[in-house]
Order: C-alpha cells, then structure tokens, then sequence
C-alpha cells in the first residue's frame, strides 16, 4: 500500500491491479456506481463512476470502474460537473424502461432508486421510450420483469461465473439491446435456475424478482430507507471476488 | 396608516390523469394551510369553485396526460402560469396509469365496455361531451415545458412544503435525498 493518487484532493492508497473505483470504496470514498459488483469483474455499461482526470494540462473522462489506479493520477469525482453528468445517465435510465417505483416491489431496495435520490433526480427529463417487453412468469417461483432491466450483465455474470448455468444472455444491439433466457423456448421455467442461485441475488433493480414475497418489508425498514446508497456501497466495497471472472460451462 | 396589503401569491391547482392523491398530500400539511393561506389565494383549484385558471404565480398540476382534455387544461395552466410545476410521479413519468402504454386503447375499451362479463348490452361511450382518450399516457413535459418537479406517489407533505416555502420565499427550490422519494 506504498502508492497512492489523488481523488478530489486527497491522497487515496491503492494495491497494484486495483482499480481507482475499487481503491477509492476500499479508502473510505464513494464514487457513483451501478454495474460495478465488488465481487465481479468491471463490467462498464452504467458509466455512473465515471471520473475526470487532470494530467497536465489535458483532461479526459475515464469509467473509474476500469482505470487503473496509477501514481500521480488527479482525479475530480465528487464535482458539480461530475455529478450533472451522473444524473443525466441516470435519467437516460429512467426514461428508458419503465421504472414505475409506486408499483415496484423492488422500491426501497434499488439501486438505481436509491442513487437518483442520492444524486438528486427529480425527473428523466426525456421522452419515455414506454418499453412493451412481456414478463416472463413462467417458473414456479420466480418473476422476470424485463422493462426494468439497465443491462448491467451482473445476472449474467453471476449465472455463468458463479453458478455455472450461464441462464441469461444478451442479445440484440442498440436501443433494442435486452435481457433473454438461455433457453430453447426463451422461458425461466426451462432452465435450471434456483432460488438459491447467485443470479437471484444480484440484480440492483426490479428484474429477477422471486414470487409470492413482495412487499413484506414495512416502508422505512428497506435497505435504502435506512441510510443512502452512497453510504451502504462503503459496506459492501473490499471484498474477495466470487466470480471466476469467465465462464467455466460454456464457450464464452 | 395601516400598512399596505402584500399582494398574495396566487396559486393554480389541478389533476389530469391523477388520483387526487397528490391534493390529499397537499392538505397533509394540516395546520400549516393556515400560514400559507396568510402568503397566498387559490384561483382555478379542485379547492375552490374557479371554473378557468386565470393569470397565477404557480400552478401545481397532478396526473400525467391521458385524454384531450387534460391537453386543453394543461395548455390553459401553462399559458397562465409563470411557473409550472409537475407535482406526483404521474405528472413526472406518466406514472402507473402508463402501464397501459403497452396495451392497445381500443381493446382496453372493449374490454372494460363491451365484453366484461357483467355488462348487459354494453357499448362504448360515444357522447361527444365525453374527451377522447389518446393512445398513450404521457408525462407533462412531453407536451408543455414544464419548470419544476417533484417526483413520489405521492410526494410527501414535509416535500411540497419545502418546495412551497422554498418558492414563495423567492428561493430556488432545492430538495435534499431525504424529501426525493419515486414511491
């Protein structure tokens, strides 16, 4: 822990192979964050840690959650201008699925919720793409809601590198870029997933939702009514990974 | 010489495609109606019995944009309105009545006038006193600019509060993580 760099004017220690993402939560210091899981490798879809760095005289922008912590780095993270650009990805999120919160039983406990209120996200601002994707209620015990999906692979990811069944995928490009079953007939019912299973647990929004247990948490009791996203993330930050980081019963 | 009487601020109300639950919010501030009424008069309100929003300092309008007279409503608050405030997730997002954007109107119609399993004769209403629905719910600002809003479902009474107290003060207002609820 001999190197360091700079985040918003303090020195921040770091590991050789962390990331500046990864060495600022384990310092104590909250950079915005979606798709980065402490127990998988960065991802950089959210783009919400995104960090500008000074070098001399040029400046450039950087997803924190794959820069490399170096010496010398000077890194402005908690900045208005920062921070205006966070919301505006945040409303692109919003206005991308439909994220009806009154009706989410994932309220309460979302990450992208909890970080639109933490960063202060009073609307999305931008027309509403109103995506029209079926849910996919076909298993016994648990509920796919793919309209509220933000891409962040994390199911994905914990499917194939933890659990071995690589049950999700995927597919298609741009804005019709979703979430599918990897499965012949696409549905949840025709894989093995389980309750049990890490991609059960990952996802931040309301997408993999296990049935018949909504709403049993009383308003005030979730995990983001007690203290904001900004603090919780500190919590969970340094952390041994699970994910094997690739994928050991497929090709991929 | 008894000084002379502060011209009120004068606020505008209204519920598009609401549920009127952001007005009950409103109300939840209880006994500090009283002090605001001190600083301000209701025009055109489901408050008061003003037929047409005249020229006012804030309009506060709930419910997003499901018919074509939530159209006509929202142009006429828009065009009175110096400040115009998006007020309840539905106003913000189009809310939950939105989750019928993905259902075809002419089929939600027949099902709930036509082929409902109660009805007896039943057919869709034609009168043309009745506004047309349109084909999508939308948010506010999809159809006038709108300057402020306030997003839950509804917001909190310490929220529209702050809010209030924060515009009327001359204040930009500024609500902190605690007040900015989406639920």
């Amino acid at each position: 822990m001999s190197e360091s760099f700079q985040l918003d004017g303090e020195d921040i220690p770091y590991t050789p192979g962390q990331t500046v993402l990864q060495a600022a939560l384990s310092a104590g210091r909250y950079i915005p964050h979606l798709c980065y899981h402490p127990e998988f490798k960065p991802h950089g879809s959210c783009k919400v840690c995104t960090v500008k760095i000074a070098s001399g005289k040029s400046q450039r922008t950087a997803a924190s959650c794959t820069l490399p912590a170096q010496p010398g780095l000077e890194i402005e993270s908690d900045s208005d201008e920062m921070n205006e650009l966070r919301r505006t990805l945040v409303q692109m999120l919003f206005a991308e699925g439909n994220h009806f919160c009154p009706s989410c039983e994932k309220s309460g406990n979302c990450a992208l919720q909890a970080l639109g209120s933490d960063l202060g996200v009073m609307t999305a601002g931008f027309r509403h793409f109103y995506p029209d994707r079926p849910v996919d209620a076909s298993h016994p015990d648990i509920l796919l809601d793919f309209n509220r999906c933000i891409l962040c692979e994390l199911c994905v990811r914990a499917s194939c590198e933890v659990d071995e069944k690589c049950v999700f995928a995927l597919s298609g490009r741009g804005i019709t870029k979703h979430l599918v079953v990897n499965a012949a007939s696409g549905q949840l019912a025709d894989t093995d997933i389980a309750l049990i299973d890490k991609a059960m647990q990952v996802c931040p929004v309301g997408v993999i939702l296990t049935k018949r247990v909504g709403f049993a948490e009383p308003i005030g009791e979730r995990r983001y009514d007690q203290r904001p996203i900004s603090a919780q993330a500190l919590d969970d930050a340094p952390r041994a990974a699970t994910g094997k980081g690739r994928c050991t019963s497929c090709e991929e | 010489m008894p000084a002379p009487e502060q011209k009120k601020i004068r606020i505008a109300t209204t519920s598009l495609a609401g549920c009127f639950g952001c007005h009950m919010s409103l109300l939840d501030i209880d006994e500090r109606l009283f002090a605001l009424l001190e600083q301000v008069e209701f025009d055109r309100s489901p408050l008061t019995d003003i037929k047409h929003c005249g020229p006012c300092d804030i309009g506060l309008v709930e419910g997003g944009i499901c018919n074509a007279e939530n159209v006509h409503v929202l142009r006429e608050f828009r065009n009175n309105c110096k400040i115009l405030v998006a007020v309840g997730a539905c106003a913000v997002t189009g809310g939950l009545p939105a989750q019928r954007n993905h259902l075809s109107l002419a089929d939600c119609l027949q099902e709930v006038y036509v082929t409902e399993i109660s009805l007896h004769n039943g057919m869709i209403p034609n009168d043309p006193e009745l506004p047309l629905p349109l084909d999508k719910v939308h948010p506010l600002h999809e159809v006038v600019k709108v300057d402020y809003f306030i997003p839950g479902c509804p917001p909190s009474a310490d929220t529209l509060w702050k809010f209030l107290t924060d515009l009327l003060t001359g204040r930009t207002p500024k609500l902190g993580a605690d007040l900015i609820r989406y639920d």
